[in-house]
């Protein structure tokens, strides 16, 4: 289906059911009670979680299957962000052009840096993309404030012009055609809440439509080509073949996704500031790809959840909440406890990010989808289901 | 001239940080061919090897002093450290006074020791896997290292300053014949320069002048061929790491007085000093060195007035857009070799 | 086509949607009964402190949070009332916020707006808070004050210094109750040419970002305007740590004060860096060389140690106050006293505003009688209080923000303890350094109408 073989539709079908049903697995304690703190079904972080998942999905095309490793990635979202809100500002609160718009300048600028980068390889291609990044970073914080907004970044605001907009003059909210990315609907089962956002399912189909894409790049003739380029580029130069314009390629398709990432997050919440682009930005994406498994369809959207859930859930547990929860324990004990889960809590949240890296690629050398699989191997026969969840992916 | 003679002696001073940064950090590359993300994180944690040396000498018990009320209402405390009374209140005072210059021979032993353990307990594991999963492990070690600190010394920096008697400031364009004022130079910085100099001739000696340093060269050209001679790389290459965490740990001891200390300073230096290697060309000490001054020189002119005000923001970018120009003229960086990590 | 958003606890009154698990998900036609975001339903209610936890302003964002908890501790009746007892509006209890129990939840802004943002879109859609309040650095403080505008809750500031908070970028569910770039020129200016004289020639240096291009052009007007000449202003990167090349001119460019407009950790590098090079010892223009920093922390003095003795710089409030000038200043001694007891030491400016901002907050729902933000709104604006450690104090309706006495400090020479380090010199009159609404520095921005959200 899809054009796609047995195998590739299947993960396909996963992944549509796991991100059209997020809101539902995300929140899989009820309303209220002690582990509710551990649910991730609330609209900004699905939102997150795809949105990352499609700047994760994008660098992997690039580094997954060139093993050209951009250490400045953050630069295209930061380019894709400043486009969508200036078209916010500009035209119209739609989301519409301002998505397009951050792909199409992300896609530019992409094909600028890539040009001159790629005319290195190894850690100094890596360096040329992170100086590149650095310096779109530096400047937009300071030389660039009047189009950037410097520190305080870019808002929607009153007084912008809109000039398709019927409203300009009030307060305008992303929407799609009327439809405000903000609004969500409650729905209540029981004790069990769940969030349907707008706003998430826009982005939700936008990655699946990436995904999709991806696939089919890994598949296709010009994805063998750069799987070719990786394991020895020097040997494809000396059959006569010029490697560049496939590289390039895809590194401005990778910038492009980039982009997309970057106009989504303007959709989801109009506001963008230069850190964006901060070369910490740059290296969480690839953190995101190698933890899930670079080079794998499905790896960089489970690596970029991962980390994005740790920043947002484990930085909100604070002592009380400790206390609360190991309140059945008696008192001395409850103290000994807190104290010992304090300092990776709250925080001490990248404390335990740091050690989560560490674990992952010391016991999982192939990222989380290697942990999937194993898994597999080890339920394969006695269930199905487990395997399906994590499927290999090449 | 005297402004441009002013920032070059700047730059230079700033260029020891960098070269002796990225010193250790090509040492690791050229032996263990293992991207170190974790190279920042030694040098902050040589920073902090001063800082907890100047606590363990500051050491206090508390006396309590009745005549005076702290905020609160309660008797003042007052802290007297305990090698006041073992040494009499002089001594004491002038050895916490000297507590840096005394934490490099604190820090050499530590650093050591840290950098042995990191090799022989973490990266080893990691020579054969893709640079990939060195990033990873490496970052994810930076970040535990730091996070580690953080939760003993705080986030905040913490002021450890030189001995009195470097605390100041000489005309040096005095004594060459300009203006008063117009060429300033503090003591501290002086001796830092003279110290990273001693320090990177100390290690080009030692693998330049000793049968160790000679293996290990080899090894760093051919690792294969030395481990088929029969000789034993992987423990030197062990030294090596060990040696590199005590260059990385010393430019930290020594950078406390020049700004205080926080736990994310690795992190700032991080970024820098890979640029400084690549810009160097991979697996060349001497590139290293010589990129590390360069970028420093570099940085300080591009922040004068007239330059900024002639090009607005180069200060900002200066050493990123000298790490495009020189990479992409020279395609392995000032000395790079040929097939050193361009896979 | 309805326009509801973050209405977890709206819908949740709404028997009608209560009761129904079969309800289909039509996504946009749900309108929620509530007529605010976030409406508390139950016998508590919960506020959001959102506050940078990791990075360069870690230590100062837990000094907010405690600050946080002392205040919820004594809104709900705990511990000794702290300012509660001198708040010259009694509309407070002790039996939490209009009877409900004040709960929170925290956040990490990591100093970073979009980190900042995503925290407090997790307070508001996930934990149901109506009131955000916290922050140190006036990027995360815009960034999260048009996030609450949208979503129709209060926005707190805690520190920020900015011009823009209230000036350009000032949103109608905003308030601001520390000082800005503007009163710390207005304030200082004085001081500076007493201190110094009238006939100085100032060389700034200032980091390159908007909260540094308002603080300068703040001290230089008003240091110009009192006789002063600017000779030179240097701008610095962000994440320059070594601020050598940049001092080292200063001395010879004919200035005879350095004015360093920077930060946190550029502040105590840049200070740390200047005192290297002898400024303090110098002399230029026959004069004694002097250095001025507008805005500096109490643990900013920590961070540059004993390099910060003999400086001027400009506060919010110090715990040194009421003793010190007496019981105009009223409340400080107070809450000193509920905070040292808890945490062993004096609070800092940033925890004295995130404290009070929380009280201003629930004073402001009592007298409204409702948590709805408009309300909130119409009960703060224009509200004159006292008690709260700053003397009088107006909460202007055109900008939302607080109009109280500036102090002006000056590193201690000798300090007797880490929580000791600066001195008071003069504070100066709220007349001084109250501005018009439509001042230059201030202009372009827009109120807007309050948002109650839903």
């Amino acid at each position: 289906m899809f054009g796609l073989n047995a195998k590739d539709t299947r993960l396909l079908w996963i992944v549509i059911g796991l991100t059209m049903l997020a809101p539902f697995l995300l929140n899989p304690f009820p309303e209220g009670s002690e582990l509710a703190q551990f649910n991730a079904g609330y609209p900004d972080l699905m939102q997150r979680f795809v949105i990352f998942g499609i700047f994760a999905i994008g660098f992997n095309i690039l580094f997954g299957l060139t093993g050209y490793l951009s250490f400045g990635h953050a630069a295209f979202l930061g380019v894709g962000s400043y486009a969508a809100i200036w078209m916010m500002k500009l035209l119209t609160m739609n989301v519409i052009p301002a998505i397009i718009m951050s792909i199409v300048f992300a896609g530019l600028f992409s094909l600028i840096v890539g040009w001159i980068s790629l005319r290195r390889s190894g850690i100094y291609f890596s360096i040329l993309t992170l100086a590149f990044a650095q310096m779109s970073y530096a400047l937009a914080y300071s030389v660039l404030t009047p189009i950037t907004g410097g520190e305080t970044g870019l808002q929607a605001k009153i007084s912008d012009p809109r000039i398709l907009d019927s409203n300009a003059g009030e307060f305008g909210r992303a929407n799609l055609f009327g439809l405000h990315m903000n609004s969500s609907y409650e729905l209540t089962i029981g004790r069990w809440e769940f969030t349907v956002n707008t706003g998430y399912y826009l982005a939700a189909c936008v990655m699946l439509i990436s995904f999709y894409m991806a696939i089919r790049i890994f598949r296709s003739p010009f994805g063998m080509m750069l799987r070719a380029i990786k394991s020895n580029q020097q040997r494809m130069n000396y059959t006569g073949l010029s490697t560049r314009p496939y590289t390039l390629a895809a590194f401005v398709i990778s910038g492009m996704y980039a982009g997309l990432a970057g106009g989504l997050m303007v959709a989801m919440d109009t506001q963008v500031g230069p850190e964006r682009m901060f070369w910490t930005a740059s290296g969480e994406v690839v953190l995101m790809t190698i933890l899930g498994g670079a080079g794998t369809l499905i790896g960089p959207v489970l690596g970029a959840g991962m980390i994005k859930y740790m920043e947002n859930i484990i930085s909100k547990i604070n002592d009380s909440i400790l206390h609360q929860w190991f309140s059945f324990l008696p008192d001395g004990l409850e103290d000994v406890i807190v104290a010992v889960v304090h300092p990776f809590i709250g925080k001490g949240w990248s404390l335990t990010l740091g050690l989560t890296f560490m674990a992952v690629v010391i016991f999982l050398p192939g990222g989380l989808v290697e942990g999937g699989q194993r898994l597999g191997r080890l339920f394969g026969r006695k269930s199905a289901e487990s395997d399906k969840k994590t499927p290999p992916a090449e | 001239m005297d402004a441009i003679i002013l920032q070059i002696l700047n730059g230079l001073d700033k260029g020891s940080a960098y070269a002796l940064i990225a010193l250790g950090l090509t040492l690791i590359f050229g032996t263990l061919g293992v991207v170190n993300f974790a190279h920042g994180a030694l040098f902050m944690l040589g920073a902090f090897c001063a800082v907890t040396l100047s606590r363990i000498i500051s050491l206090s018990y508390i006396v309590l002093d009745d005549t005076k009320k702290d905020f609160l209402g309660n008797p003042t405390k007052i802290e007297v450290p305990y090698i006041y009374d073992w040494l009499g209140a002089d001594t004491g005072a002038a050895i916490i006074d000297w507590s840096v210059p005394l934490s490099i021979l604190f820090a050499i032993p530590v650093m050591i020791l840290i950098g042995v353990i990191m090799e022989r307990g973490l990266i080893k594991h990691f020579y054969k896997r893709p640079h990939a999963d060195q990033i990873l492990v490496t970052f994810g070690l930076a970040i535990v290292l730091q996070e580690v600190i953080k939760y003993y010394f705080g986030a905040n920096p913490i002021p450890t300053p030189a001995p009195e008697a470097f605390s100041g400031s000489f005309d040096f364009g005095v004594l060459v014949g300009f203006d008063p004022n117009s060429i300033i130079y503090p003591y501290w910085r002086l001796v830092y320069f003279a110290f990273s100099m001693v320090l990177i001739a100390g290690v080009f000696a030692f693998l330049q002048f000793t049968t160790f340093g000679m293996v290990v060269r080899a090894g760093m050209a051919d690792r294969e061929t030395v481990g088929l001679l029969g000789i034993n790389i992987d423990k030197r290459f062990t030294v090596m790491f060990g040696i590199a965490a005590a260059v990385a740990g010393l430019a930290g001891v020594m950078y406390t007085p020049i700004n205080p200390p926080n736990y994310h300073m690795g992190m700032d230096f991080l970024v820098l000093s890979f640029v400084v290697v690549v810009v160097g060309g991979m697996g060349s000490l001497p590139g290293a060195v010589a990129a590390g001054f360069l970028l420093g020189v570099l940085e300080s002119l591009a922040s004068m007035g007239w330059v900024i005000d002639l090009i607005p923001g180069i200060n900002q970018v200066i050493i990123y857009l000298v790490a495009i120009v020189i990479l992409l003229t020279r395609p392995r960086g000032l000395l790079g070799r040929k097939g050193v990590m361009e896979e | 086509m309805s326009t509801s958003n973050f209405t977890r606890r709206g819908v949740l009154k709404s028997g009608a949607v209560a009761g129904a698990g079969l309800a289909l998900p039509t996504i946009f036609t749900a309108r929620s009964a509530a007529a605010f975001t976030n409406d508390p339903m139950g016998s508590s209610v919960t506020l959001g402190f959102n506050v940078p936890q990791t990075g360069a302003y870690a230590d100062e964002g837990m000094d907010e949070l405690r600050a946080f908890e002392l205040a919820v501790e004594h809104l709900n009746g705990g511990g000794d009332g702290g300012m509660l007892n001198t708040f010259s509006s009694k509309a407070l209890g002790g039996n939490g916020i209009l009877g409900k129990e004040v709960k929170y939840v925290t956040g990490d802004t990591q100093t970073k707006s979009d980190a900042a943002r995503a925290a407090a879109q997790s307070m508001i859609q996930k934990d149901g808070a109506v009131m955000i309040s916290g922050g140190s650095s006036s990027g995360v403080a815009v960034a999260v004050q048009a996030l609450c505008q949208e979503a129709g809750i209060i926005f707190m500031a805690g520190l920020t210094h900015a011009n823009d908070t209230t000036g350009k970028d000032k949103k109608a569910n905003g308030f601001r109750h520390f000082f800005n770039s503007y009163m710390s020129g207005a304030a200082l200016a004085p001081i500076l040419t007493s201190q110094y004289g009238t006939d100085r020639k100032a060389y700034h240096l200032t980091a390159d970002y908007n909260w540094g291009y308002t603080t300068e052009q703040a001290i230089r007007e008003s240091t110009e305007a009192l006789g002063w000449e600017t000779i030179n202003t240097v701008l610095t990167p962000l994440t320059q740590t070594d601020f050598s090349s940049y001092i080292a001119p200063v001395l010879n460019s004919g200035a005879d004060i350095l004015v360093l407009n920077h930060y946190g950790g550029n502040m105590v590098n840049s200070l740390t860096n200047a005192v290297q090079f002898g400024l303090r010892a110098a002399e230029a223009n026959g004069k004694k060389f002097e250095i001025v920093v507008p805005l500096y922390s109490e643990l900013m003095a920590r961070g540059a140690g004993k390099n910060i003795s003999g400086i001027l710089g400009s506060q919010n409030w110090d715990w040194k106050l009421e003793n010190q000038l007496g019981a105009r200043y009223s409340g400080t001694n107070a809450f000193v006293q509920s905070f040292g007891t808890k945490f062993g030491f004096p609070p800092s400016q940033a925890a004295h505003t995130c404290y009070v901002q929380t009280l201003l907050y629930a004073d402001a729902v009592t007298r409204a009688g409702s948590f709805n933000p408009c309300a909130v709104v119409e009960a703060l604006e224009g509200f004159e209080f006292d008690g709260l450690g700053n003397g009088p104090t107006l909460y202007r309706a055109e900008d939302h923000q607080c109009f109280k006495d500036v102090l002006v400090v000056r590193g201690k020479e000798n300090p007797e303890n880490e929580f000791d380090l600066v001195e008071i010199v003069e504070v100066t009159p709220v007349a001084q350094v109250t501005y018009a609404p439509d001042h230059p520095q201030f202009a372009g921005g827009n109120l807007g109408a309050c948002n109650p959200g839903a």
